[in-house]
């Protein structure tokens, strides 16, 4: 657990790095290696380390638009998800993708940067378990700003009445771009929501990883055995700006400040210490980390950039012949200059 | 030509250039101060001032209860909008990115669109939908879509696409006070967002007073004898740019900006492929079932005879890709805009 939260942090770290690269000075976010919007996940580590850590590759999660930490605890490909976020080939989705859109069938992993669209294709995949008669499980994950969504509050219903092998996980980092949590539900945390569909609903407080680690645990044991769906809500921090650029304008400094204060790391850091784990342990499970994460990255930027042709491919997995179109526009002289 | 509304004086009065975003601003703060009624609800729109700036400034001067943030709650707030709207009010609700209209599409189109019509005109929704569209930033199939054609699809809501600042100001002014919904969709490339630079001629001069401009009203942003280019949004200037080559190489080309898409300005259209026989429309929404095959189609209707050649420019039917190479691609560009011009000029 603590390997996948050090693997994520050291990650993003240096994605951002790469990110800013072609940035400076002006920052225009369509330059540089990595171009589009990035959402950093700095601070969220213990919810994708402390749910994953008791999936199986044939148990299904979908991940929002922060996606990173979700994926490597779930183990996606590092290498081509990361040639993924840089745009190349070998990425996971040839390119097409993107850091939002992250797929890795070897690992049952998809993504959506639409807000709680995530979670009906979670219950898809639950509901594909429990036909099957199999013991797989689907984790959507979710942010606190999402809660409010219809696409979420008719998942957890619809879990509810099939009693679908399906945990939702919310993570709670007090945001959702420039909206603080109190502003936009009068609930005090987002596991009541369960309440109103008579499942089980349990928050975890405080970054803590070892305790999102058993609460989550239960809801998934309880998924596997069939008994249902539940929902988990955990308390993690955004340490940076909701996108990369986000000036943050809306955010106060002492907010700011504590979100720095309450790093889920070095708390599970301390608990391992605590337990007896000696520096060197620790030292040699981030320098591991770190050189996957380095590796991975000059993995990708060696890889090639896909074709523009490319860009025609894969619309279908059966492509049609002769009904639409999907041509380059240059090319298209035949239908003119008949004069 | 269309009739230009507001005097060319006016324009020429000012040297205050503003990029689109404060246009659009200015014009909805000007409207909020006449008529207690209008109001602002989106994501983001309050302390952030709008992910592209289009309601920057305003929370300071109209406070949290006219400038409103709300839930991620698509269809809550857009449909609250088309509810305040039936009982007098008139919302201005924002859809943050055009791409997130499916979770609360059903308020837009079964509501918002058709409660005039199933009421049999007793009911009006006076309110206005803006979203931000478009590509060319690498930011994938989700978050890249233009739409046009979509929405001008459905029928009964007017669809509003500003080019420039002067425009962009003008039409909004237009949008609030109509009566009816209207969807403004604005290019991100255009608003002049420090993160997502703006090519030039966005950024017009902008009178400080209200004007209107009518919708319906195609504006002919460069005059031309050779090939008209008919087009709208971002790529109004990717077609100039491409006139301005071609220029080079003695292709007069006229760039039609059509303004809006609901109602649409036939008119402006097929007097321009009067003059030069030839049509090439250019889009950054797919190809088919779209803006593209409809002004052709409008031309063929009533101008079949004038029309020599035809090409279209437009999203060939992909969801946008992430990869540089692939979105350049897939988007049109003033280059191929400029190969279209010469395949319909006979130039190859
Ligand atoms: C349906 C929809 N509406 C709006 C957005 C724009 N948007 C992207 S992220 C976000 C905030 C999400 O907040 P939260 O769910 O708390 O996740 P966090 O970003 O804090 O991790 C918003 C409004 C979107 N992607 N999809």
């Amino acid at each position: 657990m603590y390997e996948a939260m050090v693997t994520a942090r050291h990650y993003e770290e240096r994605l951002q790095e790469e990110y800013l690269e072609g940035k400076q000075p002006a920052f225009d976010i369509s330059a540089g290696p990595i171009p589009g919007e990035l959402h950093l996940a700095a601070g969220h580590e213990a919810s994708g380390a402390g749910v994953c850590q008791h999936l199986r590759d044939d148990d299904t999660v979908t991940a929002p638009h922060r996606p990173h930490h979700i994926a490597v605890a779930k183990g996606v490909d590092l290498k081509r998800m990361t040639a993924e976020i840089f745009g190349r080939e070998t990425g996971l989705s040839k390119g097409k993708g993107g850091h939002m859109h992250l797929f890795d069938p070897d690992v049952n992993f998809a993504c959506s940067g639409i807000i709680a669209e995530g979670c009906p294709p979670a219950v898809g995949a639950g509901l594909a378990a429990k036909k099957r008669n199999t013991d797989s499980v689907a984790v959507a994950f979710l942010g606190e700003g999402a809660i409010d969504q219809g696409a979420f509050l008719e998942s957890l219903n619809m879990a509810a009445v099939q009693d679908l092998p399906v945990v939702f996980v919310v993570e709670d980092n007090d945001w959702a771009i420039s909206m603080p949590k109190e502003r936009v539900t009068d609930v005090e945390n987002g596991a009541q929501r369960a309440g109103g569909f008579d499942l089980p609903g349990t928050r975890v407080d405080a970054d803590d990883a070892v305790a999102v680690y058993e609460a989550a645990r239960e809801a998934i044991g309880r998924a596997r055995d069939r008994n249902g769906p539940s929902l988990l809500e955990v308390q993690v921090h955004r340490r940076m700006g909701h996108f990369m650029g986000d000036p943050q304008a809306y955010r106060s400094d002492e907010d700011e400040e504590a979100a720095q204060q309450r790093d889920s790391i070095d708390r599970l850091e301390a608990d391992l210490r605590a337990h007896g784990v000696d520096n060197e342990t620790v030292a040699s499970l981030r320098s591991s980390a770190q050189e996957r994460v380095e590796e991975a990255i000059e993995w990708a930027k060696e890889q090639p950039e896909p074709e523009p042709a490319d860009a025609h491919e894969d619309v279908f997995t059966n492509p049609p012949s002769g009904v639409t179109d999907s041509e380059p526009n240059a090319a298209k002289t035949e239908t003119g200059g008949d004069d | 030509m269309a009739q230009q509304e507001t005097d060319p004086e006016t324009e020429r009065q000012t040297d205050r250039s503003l990029t689109m975003s404060r246009a659009m601003v200015e014009a909805i703060a000007h409207e909020m101060r006449e008529d207690e009624e209008v109001f602002y609800m989106g994501e983001d729109v309050a302390d952030y001032g709008g992910i592209f700036d289009s309601t920057e400034g305003l929370l300071e001067e109209f406070g949290c209860d006219r400038i409103m943030d709300v839930p991620i709650s698509e269809t809550a707030y857009l449909g609250a909008a088309v509810g305040a709207a039936q009982a007098g009010m008139r919302p201005i609700a924002e859809l943050m990115f055009v791409d997130f209209f499916g979770v609360g599409m059903d308020q837009i189109y079964n509501q918002m669109a058709k409660n005039t019509y199933m009421s049999g005109g007793s009911v009006s929704v006076p309110m206005v939908l803006t979203a931000a569209v478009g590509g060319t930033y690498n930011d994938a199939a989700q978050h890249s879509q233009t739409l046009y054609g979509t929405f001008a699809h459905l029928p009964g809501m007017k669809v509003v696409v500003p080019s420039t600042a002067y425009d962009a100001k003008g039409l909004m002014h237009n949008a609030i006070r109509d009566n009816d919904p209207v969807v403004y969709m604005f290019h991100k490339r255009l608003m002049g967002i420090g993160w997502l630079p703006a090519p030039d001629g966005p950024k017009t001069p902008v009178p400080e007073d209200d004007y209107t401009i009518p919708f319906g009203s195609a504006d002919v942003k460069r005059e031309g004898a050779d090939v008209t280019v008919v087009t709208l949004g971002l790529h109004v200037h990717r077609a100039l740019e491409a006139a301005d080559d071609l220029a080079d190489d003695g292709i007069d080309a006229e760039v039609v900006d059509l303004r809006t898409l609901v109602p649409l300005d036939t008119e402006t259209v097929r007097e321009s492929v009067a003059k030069t026989g030839r049509l090439v429309v250019v889009d950054e929404d797919y190809r088919s079932f779209g803006v593209t095959g409809e002004i052709v189609a409008r031309v063929a209707e009533d101008g079949l005879a004038d029309l020599e050649a035809v090409e279209r420019v437009a999203v060939p039917d992909v969801p946008l890709p992430y990869a540089r190479p692939m979105e350049n691609e897939v988007v049109p560009d003033a280059e191929d805009i400029t190969s279209a011009v010469r395949a319909a000029h006979g130039d190859e």
